[in-house]
């Protein structure tokens, strides 16, 4: 909402201070005053002139004009003037040599078909005052010589642009500005819907509103006569101009002032093109309306219509029917003011996604008493600056409404904000915003019409605390009972954080917005249960309307984009959320508002909802270790993939194991399940080259992904250290003979359980595969060390436990002791 | 002279006379001196204080002499003795300690060379950032509560007493998930706040309830600088007995100083949430400049845009019909709660100009925020 400083100060007696001052006062009653914009404070040099002679300039294309001019001073100016909508003798703005314009435009002598011109004859728009360009700006009820146009044309303004809240409605007016403007100064209001009316007139035309929830007062009144070739004042121009509106026409023009003057939205049907009765009614089914913007809308039942005899003329409080509109030649005009239904006029802007300053300010609460003030105002205005008569009489349809009233305690504002008021103050804050107000210590409030958002106790509690002023809460400190700090999962997921930023990889946050070309770039089979996912029904990009179920997507672009812009060495993580639906879930059932809901009805909303797990991955390409001055690079490899997941696993204090698997996205040959505590909880590895190729990936691009919530169950309790034996270490090395087939892990696994109790650690220290090993075999040696918790070891004993482990690891798979 | 001396043998030991003690001493030490490394000294030790050396073997004489004068000449030789013995280890200190100093000098490298072999790694800032401004919280005694991303209608709107058709519901540009029927009307939605975690909080904790609630929202917003379809924020809420906007403002008060420093003054504007009432928005001055850039003149502040306050977000005493929804009796218990940006608060705490680089995933965004922030 703009509001330029004058019009505020017609209606609320504001002291002498600056538009800086009385936005910080507005701010401080909370309205978000977002800017003030300062209007044609530079223009200066503007003077009223006659001319006093015209000279026609021939041999130029356009026609032009010589003039003389008379400015009041001690010799007239000579002006190259291009318009012609002019005679000798006429008062006109000019804008001397060293004057400046709006925007800052300086005028200054200059050279001009040939002839010197000493200023310049305005239009309208040159001096900010309006659209219309057609000709000069010829003045009206001959100002006196050389007076300063500046002062005459009111071209100084400040304009107040508020972002106006969607409670206070009755703010997109300068009567609520005003209002708000004079009680945070305590000055005087005088409210521009306050002019008397007639008790109680005729019918001015036949209408009726059929549906009560639909509108609850509808007013009429008409106008013939009209002359249609009258302009609008340049006055109300410059105020609809500041306010952010183009004038159109003087018809349209007035119901635009007082729409923002009172907050009314006002509509002008062309009298001579209605049919028959005004119903205020629902859409039928079928029915159609060509609106003002030509577009031909098909109507929903739930729309509200303004209709006669010949079916919809307009879509009450959204936008007029191209059929009545008021056209160039329109004299006869029947005005309607109405109070329709804020979420009826609400849901029909959203569903047709139209949305008007009309539907704007329905939908935000109109004050119901106002149609009656606006309809009197607008046909007075169309005579007076329209030439039209006023028909006598007045339509009113009206369903009774009852106001509300509220019950509150006169100390519950000081309650709710943590200081006492005392009961005048509460009561003449009230008074303030416009209650009526009774009673003692308990007071009885009636809201004002223009305030529907005053409902509850704590509504008019907010108006007592804002107008005595947020500043002057008193502040108290939080005294909260001992709290548990953060969960087992919260700590684990800040471990994992730092576990992997100190790895080396840097954290993403990626979109969850995927692609359904996606799972085919992950070449995910087609029963692959990743595929099966949430769709946003208005998504941002249409591309992207899909929601993940896996993170790799996502972080697979933000490795590209890096490898774009000149990293080729890149290792990302993120831990978030994917969004896993349950097969055939319900919708959610919509639970009431004025209760809490049973635990059966929390389950049956949750139902609804997908499976949620946090998920923590990596990607990474490139060289991990760079080549430098040390030696050779290494690259970033499928075992990489998997150490990420034991960082996670060390820092969940789980043990992982890692076993052979096929899934996609990964390479078939080089993918691990990463398993911990007996379940698959992800997986690792090299990713297929089929999937690098399809998001253009750096070849050998690698990646993990678990669920760290399943590593949560998987936490066992607090450690116990163990006893430290004093006894010194034995090792001895075992190297084995095994099939390339046999996966190292269970060789481990077998020398393990094998040693028994005496080993203390083994360790893989060598792999060896070449002719000396024979085809499809390979060596693997590793390092055992035993130690007793109560004796020195013997030779014997230690070799006895590493041949039992040997032994174990032949027997379960097939291992051959080498060289022993 | 005593007869008895005389039954002795009479003979005069010469290497014991104290001129020839001298000279085998200063001999000794001159060339303890002239030793030019240990191998040298090793050579010097064993001619001048080995089990063969002049004054080893003066001092198995010593037995020969009359037992008057073996004291005499058992100091003497002794004395002679540890003064080579000192002098050696002092010579052999002196040489190792040269022998060091040019071996280490041999040994020495450019200790300036890089060793960036290990790669960089960094958490997300507003992860970090998310985590400290909890913190605070947490201090006091909060507990962090959490809340699904994908979330119910109910859950996020109805609960929090936005009405069905209120503006305040449309112009939150929710993304809906879409329902059988593939329109917005599936009842599920991706949050577009923090908030339904307080009416998730409240029904599933026994009062009082103090808790922060930290993560990402969504808004069909499309991105710019100030704004991306994801963000992220921290909400608070307290329900207690007797809780007031006092509180309130010694919450925020209490957070600023955490996070910020003591001693900023903050400033509350009325405004409108649907599920507070009285609302606020909440500026605190600025902790860069102090409000100091305002001045005609000062040197411009990029915290605060030289506007001496920071917005920092949005707060209220909880709407009495949030209680009920959440099954609370709004006779007996009140609350507060506020909502904060991340994001905002990464911007103009640490001078982040464009919204859009937090999500891009460029590591040069987030390397320099290294673990905390
Ligand atoms: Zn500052």
């Amino acid at each position: 909402m703009r509001v330029p400083l004058s019009w505020l100060r017609e209606y609320a007696d504001l002291p002498p201070v600056t538009p800086r001052d009385v936005a910080e006062k507005l701010i401080g009653v909370g309205l978000e005053v977002e800017r003030v914009q300062s209007v044609g404070h530079e223009v200066k040099n503007v003077v009223v002139g006659e001319v006093l002679e015209i000279e026609e300039l021939a041999g130029v294309k356009k026609p032009m004009r010589y003039c003389r001019v008379e400015v009041g001073e001690h010799e007239a100016r000579d002006i190259v003037c291009g318009a012609t909508n002019f005679d000798v003798g006429a008062r006109v703005p000019v804008a001397l040599p060293g004057g400046i314009l709006p925007g800052g435009f300086e005028i200054g002598v200059r050279k001009a078909y040939g002839r010197m011109s000493e200023g310049m004859i305005c239009s309208a728009r040159e001096l900010g005052l309006g659209e219309d360009h057609t000709g000069i700006l010829v003045l009206d009820g001959d100002p006196p010589i050389g007076a300063d146009a500046v002062e005459l044309l009111q071209l100084r303004d400040d304009v107040l642009d508020i972002d106006v809240l969607p409670d206070r409605g009755y703010c997109l007016s300068v009567r609520g500005l005003a209002r708000e403007a004079a009680t945070a100064y305590g000055v005087g209001f005088r409210d521009p819907a306050s002019a008397d009316l007639p008790a109680a007139e005729e019918g001015s035309y036949p209408a009726s509103i059929a549906d009560p929830t639909a509108c609850d007062r509808f007013v009429l009144r008409a106008v013939s006569g009209f002359d249609p070739t009258r302009g609008t004042p340049l006055w109300m121009q410059r105020r609809l101009t500041l306010a952010g509106m183009r004038p159109v026409s003087l018809a349209v023009d007035i119901t635009n002032y007082l729409m923002i003057e009172l907050g009314q939205p006002i509509h002008a049907f062309d009298g001579s093109k209605l049919h028959g009765e005004i119903v205020v009614r629902r859409a039928r089914p079928g029915e159609r309306l060509e609106t003002l913007d030509h577009v031909v809308r098909e109507l929903d039942p739930d729309d509200i219509l303004i209709t006669d005899s010949s079916g919809p003329i307009s879509m009450a409080g959204t936008m007029g029917g191209l059929s009545t509109e008021i056209d160039d030649a329109s004299t006869d005009m029947v005005v309607e003011a109405a109070h329709f239904s804020a979420a009826g006029t609400a849901r029909m802007s959203r569903r047709h996604r139209l949305s008007s300053e009309a539907s704007y300010r329905f939908e935000r609460g109109v004050d119901r008493e106002l149609p009656l003030y606006a309809s009197a105002k607008a046909v007075r205005l169309l005579a007076e600056l329209g030439g039209a008569t006023v028909l006598p009489g007045r339509t009113h349809a009206e369903v009774d409404t009852p106001r509300t009233t509220i019950t509150i305690a006169a100390d519950h504002p000081g309650r709710v904000a943590g200081t006492t008021y005392g009961r005048e103050t509460v009561v003449r804050r009230l008074r303030d915003v416009g209650c009526e107000v009774d009673g003692g210590d308990t007071l009885t409030v009636t809201a004002p019409t223009w305030r529907p958002d005053l409902r509850d106790p704590n509504d008019l509690a907010e108006e007592v605390i804002r107008l005595e002023g947020y500043q002057k809460l008193p502040s108290v400190p939080p005294q909260a009972p001992a709290g548990g700090g953060l969960t087992p999962g919260q700590r684990l997921r800040r471990r994992v954080g730092q576990a992997l930023a100190a790895a080396g990889y840097v954290e993403v946050l990626t979109p969850p917005f995927l692609s359904g070309q996606d799972w085919d770039r992950l070449h995910l089979p087609p029963d692959d249960a990743r595929r099966r996912c949430l769709e946003v029904a208005n998504p941002l990009s249409e591309d992207e309307p899909l929601l993940r179920t896996t993170l790799l997507p996502g972080m697979l672009r933000a490795l590209l984009r890096n490898v774009g812009r000149g990293f080729p060495d890149v290792s990302l993580y993120e831990m978030g959320l994917v969004y896993l639906p349950l097969e055939g879930a319900p919708a959610p059932p919509r639970l009431p508002v004025d209760r809490g809901p049973t635990q059966e009805e929390i389950a049956s909303v949750d139902a609804a909802l997908p499976d949620q797990p946090h998920h923590v991955a990596v990607v990474l390409a490139g060289d991990r270790v760079p080549a430098g001055w040390w030696g050779k690079g290494r690259e970033a490899s499928w075992a990489d993939a998997i150490e990420s997941a034991r960082e996670v696993a060390r820092a969940a204090g789980v043990d992982l194991t890692v076993s052979a698997d096929q899934r996609a996205p990964w390479h078939p040959g080089r993918c691990a399940a990463l398993v911990m505590d007996g379940q698959v909880v992800g997986h690792a590895g090299e990713l297929h080259p089929r999937v690098t190729q399809a998001y253009e990936l750096p070849a050998r691009t690698c990646a993990m992904e678990l669920d760290p919530s399943r590593v949560e169950a998987a936490t066992s309790g607090p450690a116990e250290p163990p006893r430290l034996s004093a006894y010194p270490v034995a090792t001895l090395d075992v190297a084995l003979m095994i099939a390339d087939d046999v996966p190292a892990a269970d060789v481990e696994d077998a020398l393990r359980s094998g040693a028994g109790e005496l080993l203390e650690s083994i360790r893989l220290f060598d792999i060896y595969t070449g002719a000396q090993v024979g085809e499809g075999r390979r060596s693997i040696a590793y390092a055992l060390r035993f130690r007793a918790p109560d004796r020195t070891l013997t030779a014997e004993e230690t070799t006895a436990a590493r041949d039992a482990a040997a032994a174990e690891a032949a027997r379960r798979t097939g291992a051959v002791l080498r060289g022993g | 002279m005593s007869a008895s001396k005389q039954s002795y043998d009479p003979v005069e030991v010469t290497p014991l006379h104290p001129e020839e003690v001298a000279r085998m001493r200063d001999e000794a030490l001159g060339a303890i001196a002239k030793a030019a490394d240990l191998d040298e000294l090793k050579h010097v030790r064993i001619a001048h204080a080995g089990d063969r050396s002049p004054l080893a073997l003066a001092n198995r004489e010593i037995g020969a002499l009359p037992p008057a004068a073996r004291a005499d000449a058992g100091k003497r030789v002794g004395a002679a003795r540890a003064a080579i013995a000192e002098a050696l280890r002092a010579r052999e200190t002196e040489l190792e300690e040269e022998r060091d100093r040019r071996a280490l000098a041999e040994e020495a490298v450019d200790v300036t060379l890089p060793w960036d072999r290990a790669p960089r790694g960094a958490r997300h800032p507003l992860t970090t950032l998310q985590e400290r401004m909890a913190d605070v919280f947490v201090a006091m005694g909060f507990e962090i509560a959490e809340g699904p991303e994908v979330e119910a209608e109910w859950f996020n709107f109805d609960a929090l007493n936005f009405e069905p058709d209120h503006p305040a519901r449309t112009m939150q540009d929710t993304l809906f998930v879409a329902g059988a029927s593939g329109g917005e009307d599936s009842g599920v939605l991706l949050r577009t706040h923090t908030s339904p975690v307080q009416v998730r909080a409240l029904l599933a904790r026994p009062l009082p309830v103090y808790v922060v609630c930290p993560g990402k929202v969504f808004r069909s917003d499309e991105p710019d600088a100030t704004h991306s379809p994801v963000f992220h924020q921290l909400e608070g809420l307290v329900v207690d007995e007797g809780i007031t906007m006092a509180h309130l403002r010694g919450a925020i008060d209490a957070f600023i100083a955490g996070m910020f420093g003591e001693g900023l003054a903050t400033r509350f504007r009325p405004s409108y949430f649907p599920f507070t009432e009285p609302s606020a928005e909440v500026d605190m001055q600025c902790f860069a400049c102090r409000g100091a850039s305002v001045e005609p003149g000062a040197p411009p502040c990029r915290a605060c845009k030289s506007e001496g306050w920071i917005e920092l977000g949005g707060c209220g005493v909880v709407n009495p019909w949030v209680l009920v929804s959440a099954g609370i009796d709004p006779e007996r218990y009140s609350g507060w709660a506020f909502g904060l940006g991340v994001e905002r608060t990464l911007m103009f705490r640490h001078g982040a100009e464009d919204m859009r680089d937090m999500f891009e995933g460029d590591i040069r965004f987030t390397l320099p925020f290294g673990m905390e922030v």
